[in-house]
């Protein structure tokens, strides 16, 4: 008893700290690098994140599409799929969910709301289901199709919103769609900041879509597919449906972020993108583990980042590209426990693959 | 852990499935590095850290599953890592005309310039010998040689060692197959968990003594049964037609039929279409023309999912890439084929109470060696694995059972209760389809036998009127 | 006829194909190096990002484009050795490995362009000067596409070649083979597959590092964040094409680059109603188009993506 507990207690909390606090280490190093004070900077990371007027909603704010994406990955990794479009259904999902929400008018919020959303689900599944769809008839590798579409939905969205008669606002002076009706936004829950209910939806995401993996027969297929293709397959399980499920499952995630977020937040969209969230999501899933209990912390700490890196370019001069960095080390440290043990001298690492994504091993990549 | 070999002998080394005997010689061939003690060659102390100290040294070994890259060619094949080559620029000419010596020399055939990919598993089996032979093997290790020969070819093979042991050179015969090691070594050495047990000859010890030494206990040789009483007609396999996965044929219009309460066995070396045909009965491969009929219901373009429901069982000749999911749990795996359906699953929520109960029920009634049905499969034995999948499969109560090398890579207790097992539920009336390349199962437990060769049924005999010779013959296409 | 051969000028767009398919191919070499011996490598994008920036910025500091350009290549083969330790010795997961490394690049470029790059105020090194190479440049059609190039692109030229004949006629090329086919094989016949892998793995970063160089030192003569665009990706798509094979990938990277130009010849020769964001779709639809149909599964590395445990 004793015995399982300390091990859950070292693969579960103390290895992705280890991790996260090795990767600010290696941060610190390319601030030092860059020129700069690493103790001025993170200070300056800390203040914007949560000690700075409104810092602590503006994280929690920066946290929820985080949540959603880092669900959304983690579902596709216990399948043994690399959802690397998490991005690109994130903008088709918003470009659905905008149009519902500025296209109905009048409606009482408790109808336009979850219209608006489901249809940013939709439009996120659905552009999943297409890199799902051809990898499991074609055996398209999912990372290479879903990168390729991430570049397509940036076109796509840059189309739509800047030809007029299509989502091009009328009257404005730079191209972006009608507001979302009144009734579609989501109310803010902490007065004097941008806070909203996408937050308490991000919350109450987590344990749904811990029910699904754990204790229904959808995510108890995913998990079968994902450990071994061929023995679901010879077990009667259709490893194509599943395919395409958990593909569309992962993107109607991601494309609900991407409605939140613009329902929360923007209440438009405009014809720019600001591209990373695909790869902070896949940051989250790694240091959740795939767990979905897990992306909750990790969504937190990238959304720390996220909002304080803005302060520490602001004060320091350090660019907020540095978050990548440390990112990057994270992963790179959760990914490779054995590192860890060895550069901290730990118990002697096995030296067992590390099967992050739980692939299926004989599939080849490319 | 004691062995000793003798130049111009040929040493059997014997013992079950996990005995050991693979570790034992990845240690000499420099693959697996020992904890403790020494090995001596020729009298000289020697470190092994590599297969290239071990072929410095003159040991070759010709593994079980081949080390061949199937898109080179047996030249490229064979000097691999001492190739014939000037400033770094491979020579093939030299090199086919090395091979040719050498194959002349030791009677193994083969074409240098041919892919690998497109030879048979005997002349691939050649190509490794002869792979030794080049790097100047004094001592060769051939692991599990004869698993994927005909009888025939088996005789070929044993011609090959006996023209290297009369050039003095030293063979070491790893095997689990008794009556081969009476018929070929010299020196017997049996191992047991790791250990050797005793070191023997073959005018000193019986078939039976050997048994017992390998196992510890008195070994039943043969499987007790009953004459089959078969009842009507459960599965019909109508000239079926299956193209493997380069879109050649692999079952070329092959029929076949298995009534209730009868054990229909397929021999044949693997590779001859047998895993085509199971795949196809089971829905796991198409079928290019033809009917699969079960109770008289064509099942030819049903799914998988659908003929496990319609009452067929699968026992997957490879347990670990189509049998058992390692890091889910034994009772998961027991569910695996009706996790979806009641009593494990209501609208979609799985109902943990009913998978468990059932768990335990299976459990108990095929003595699957668990602390707990929840813990993962993959820390069971492959043979307690094995059973789990017959246990899942024959807890389904299926009208007709496909087993697929059922008691491959299993422990011995393991393997008398599988086919214990088979035996028990044809006699309650199943129809059993037995595919294995272990011949000797296949005469043992069929009623009737079908002989596959080049993706046909050459014969379909009863079992009353197989014998060895016969089969073998059939296996290998000649007769 | 005439009049839309001239307003099509073929000469001029077969010879922005050939330049602009520079990166892609070398990329695609290297990811082809790499995979051959059995190693995933998506991180070709963020090599040749790294690539593009080191060689730049060693270029500016020393004012020598020929500095940069081997300073291009040492990074790449850097941060590449980090993919090799990564998911060699450490057996991570080699896509999660490639991904780091991209997001890795994405950080350490726009953290050090923004600390020494973005402001300065001295002129940058220039650009690749182009070498007009006589008598080869004379043929007709031919001549001016082929031998008025600038130094990245004449490299690749020549790489395709040698690389092609290293894969395939040399002994570390037959072991290469073997190690991404079968490793335990390999292994067994006395190669060192660990050290195989990595040489190939540092080798793909030397070429990823050289495209990159194209970036920055051949095509602009600056270093702008991301501007390596999604192409690292285009060239796994172009090796998958061309079935791990040189004159394959260059091929499939001639087809890309060249669907590019023609597209954008549309809009301007033709006049076609097209939207601009249609056009720019095409390379990466087409990427997903070879993915999907080239049936890439068949006929990769056996061995690829998966790590090799010594014995195993």
């Amino acid at each position: 008893m004793i015995r399982t507990a300390l091990r859950w207690a070292v693969t579960a909390v103390l290895i992705p700290l280890v991790s996260v606090l090795s990767g600010f280490l290696v941060g610190a190093l390319a601030i030092l690098a860059a020129g700069a004070d690493p103790t001025q900077a993170y200070l300056a990371l800390f203040q914007g994140a949560f000690t700075n007027h409104n810092a602590l909603a503006e994280t929690l704010l920066s946290s929820t599409p985080y949540v959603f994406l880092g669900l959304a990955l983690a579902l596709g990794f216990r399948a043994g799929l690399f959802n690397i479009g998490a991005e690109g259904q994130f903008y088709i999902g918003s470009l659905s969910g905008v149009f519902i929400a500025y296209s109905i008018h009048g409606l009482p919020a408790v109808i336009e709301v979850p219209l608006a959303l489901l249809a940013g689900m939709l439009g996120g599944a659905f552009y999943a289901g297409i890199a799902g769809a051809l990898k499991a008839r074609f055996g398209a590798h999912e990372v290479i199709t879903t990168i390729m579409l991430n570049y397509v939905s940036f076109l796509i969205a840059s189309y739509l919103v800047d030809t007029p008669g299509l989502m091009l606002a009328p009257n404005v002076s730079t191209p972006r769609t009608p507001d979302a009706d009144p009734g579609a936004v989501l109310p803010i829950i902490l007065s004097g900041s941008r806070l909203h209910l996408g937050f308490i939806l991000a919350l109450l995401t987590v344990p749904v879509v811990w029910f699904l993996i754990e204790r229904t027969t959808i995510g108890f297929r995913l998990r079968a597919v994902g450990f071994n293709q061929g023995a679901a397959r010879t077990a009667g399980i259709s490893v194509s449906w599943t395919i395409v499920l958990t593909m569309a499952l992962s993107g109607a995630l991601a494309g609900l972020a991407g409605i939140v977020q613009v329902l929360g937040v923007d209440i438009h969209m405009t014809d720019t993108v600001a591209a990373g969230y695909g790869f902070d999501a896949i940051a989250v899933a790694l240091l959740a583990r795939s767990n979905p209990w897990g992306v909750l912390p990790a969504a937190l700490l990238f959304g720390a980042l996220h909002n304080g890196a803005s302060f520490m370019q602001l004060q320091t001069q350090v660019s907020s590209d540095l978050i990548s960095i440390v990112q990057a080390s994270v992963i790179i440290f959760v990914a490779a426990p054995s590192i860890v043990g060895w550069l901290f001298r730990l118990r002697r690492a096995s030296g067992e693959t590390v099967r992050i994504t739980q692939r299926e091993v004989d599939a080849p990549v490319s | 852990m004691d062995l000793a070999v003798d130049w111009g002998q040929v040493h059997a080394l014997l013992g079950e499935n996990g005995a050991g005997k693979s570790t034992l010689m990845n240690v000499v061939y420099g693959l697996v590095r020992p904890d403790a003690g020494e090995i001596e060659f020729d009298g000289r102390q020697v470190q092994i850290r590599s297969p290239l100290d071990a072929i410095r040294l003159g040991i070759g070994m010709v593994h079980q599953h081949f080390m061949l890259i199937p898109p080179l060619t047996v030249a490229e094949n064979i000097v691999l890592g001492n190739e014939v080559a000037k400033y770094g620029v491979v020579d093939l000419d030299e090199a086919s005309l090395k091979v040719e010596s050498l194959s002349r020399r030791f009677g193994l055939q083969v074409n240098p310039r041919e892919r690998i990919s497109d030879l048979s598993v005997g002349v691939q089996q050649r190509v490794e010998i002869l792979k030794a032979l080049y790097r100047g093997a004094r001592l060769l290790i051939l692991d599990e040689p004869t698993a994927v020969l005909t009888p025939q070819e088996i005789r070929g093979l044993f011609d090959v060692v006996h023209a290297l042991v009369a050039e003095g050179k030293a063979v070491i015969f790893i095997t689990h197959k008794l009556a081969e090691v009476m018929e070929i070594a010299n020196t017997i050495t049996v191992m047991r968990r790791g250990q050797v047990v005793a070191t023997t000859t073959p005018s000193e010890a019986t078939p039976a003594d050997l048994a017992r030494m390998m196992v510890g206990r008195p070994v039943l040789l043969r499987v007790e049964k009953k004459p089959a009483t078969p009842g009507r007609g459960v599965l019909a396999v109508d000239d079926i037609v299956v193209l493997d996965d380069r879109h050649h044929v692999a079952v070329d219009h092959v029929s076949l039929d298995v009534r209730a309460g009868e054990i229909v066995g397929v021999a044949g070396v693997e590779g001859n279409g047998q895993n085509e045909l199971v795949e196809a009965i089971m829905g796991l491969r198409p079928i290019r023309s033809g009917h699969v009929r079960v109770e008289g219901a064509d099942l030819s373009h049903t799914t998988t999912h659908q003929r496990l429901r319609s009452g067929l069982g699968l026992i997957p000749p490879d347990r670990h890439r189509m049998g058992v999911i390692l890091e889910l749990s034994v009772a998961d795996n027991l569910v695996l084929d009706d996790y979806d359906h009641a009593p494990f699953a209501r609208w979609l929520v799985r109902q943990f109470d009913a998978i468990r109960s059932y768990a335990q029920k299976l459990v108990k009634t095929f003595d699957i060696r668990v602390q707990t049905p929840e813990q993962p499969a993959g820390s069971l034995s492959g043979g307690n694995q094995q059973k789990v999948v017959v246990a899942r499969e024959l807890g389904t109560l299926p009208k007709l059972l496909i087993a697929g090398q059922p008691t491959r890579g299993v422990d011995v207790g393991s393997i008398e209760f599988i086919q214990r097992q088979l035996v028990g539920e044809r006699d309650r009336g199943l129809a059993v389809l037995l595919v294995s390349s272990e011949l000797d199962e296949v005469l043992s437990l069929s009623d009737r036998v079908a002989v596959m060769y080049r993706g046909r049924v050459v014969a379909v005999l009863d079992a009353r009127d197989a014998d060895r010779e016969r089969i073998g013959l059939l296996m290998a296409g000649a007769a | 006829m005439t009049d839309f051969l001239h307003q099509l000028d073929p000469i001029s767009l077969l010879s922005i194909t050939l330049i602009t398919a520079t990166p892609l191919t070398l990329a695609a070499l290297g990811g082809m190096m790499c995979e051959r011996s059995g190693v995933v490598n998506i991180a070709l994008e963020g090599i040749m990002l790294t690539g593009a920036f080191i060689g730049y910025g060693v270029a500016f500091f020393t004012h020598n484009l020929w500095i940069g350009v081997a300073a291009a290549v040492a990074s790449g083969m850097l941060i590449a050795s980090l993919h090799a330790v990564l998911s060699i010795s450490f057996l991570v997961d080699q896509i999660v490995s490639g991904m780091v490394i991209n997001i890795l690049a994405v950080g350490i470029t726009g953290v050090f362009y923004r600390t020494y790059l973005e402001s300065a105020t001295t002129a940058g090194p220039g650009t690749l000067p182009h070498w007009d190479i006589p008598v080869l440049s004379s043929i007709p059609v031919v001549g001016p596409i082929l031998f008025e190039n600038q130094f990245v692109t004449y490299a690749m030229l020549i790489l395709i070649f040698v690389v092609h004949f290293v894969l395939f006629r040399t002994v570390w090329g037959l072991r290469t083979r073997a190690c991404g086919e079968h490793p335990r094989a390999a292994e067994t016949a006395g190669i060192n597959v660990y050290f195989v892998r990595y040489v190939n793995v540092i080798a793909s970063g030397a070429l990823a590092g050289l495209g990159g160089a194209y970036f920055s030192l051949q095509q602009i003569g600056n270093f702008l964040p991301n501007m390596t665009g999604g192409r690292g990706f285009i060239a796994l798509a172009a090796m998958i094409f061309g079935k791990w094979t040189p004159l394959g990938a260059f091929a499939a990277s001639l087809l890309f680059s060249g669907s590019d130009q023609i597209g954008s010849r549309m809009q301007s020769v033709f006049h076609v109603g097209v939207p601009l964001q249609f056009l720019g779709m095409l390379p990466y639809v087409l990427t997903i188009i070879v993915v999907a149909g080239a049936m890439g599964r068949a006929i990769a590395p056996a061995a690829v993506g998966r790590p090799y445990k010594k014995g195993s």
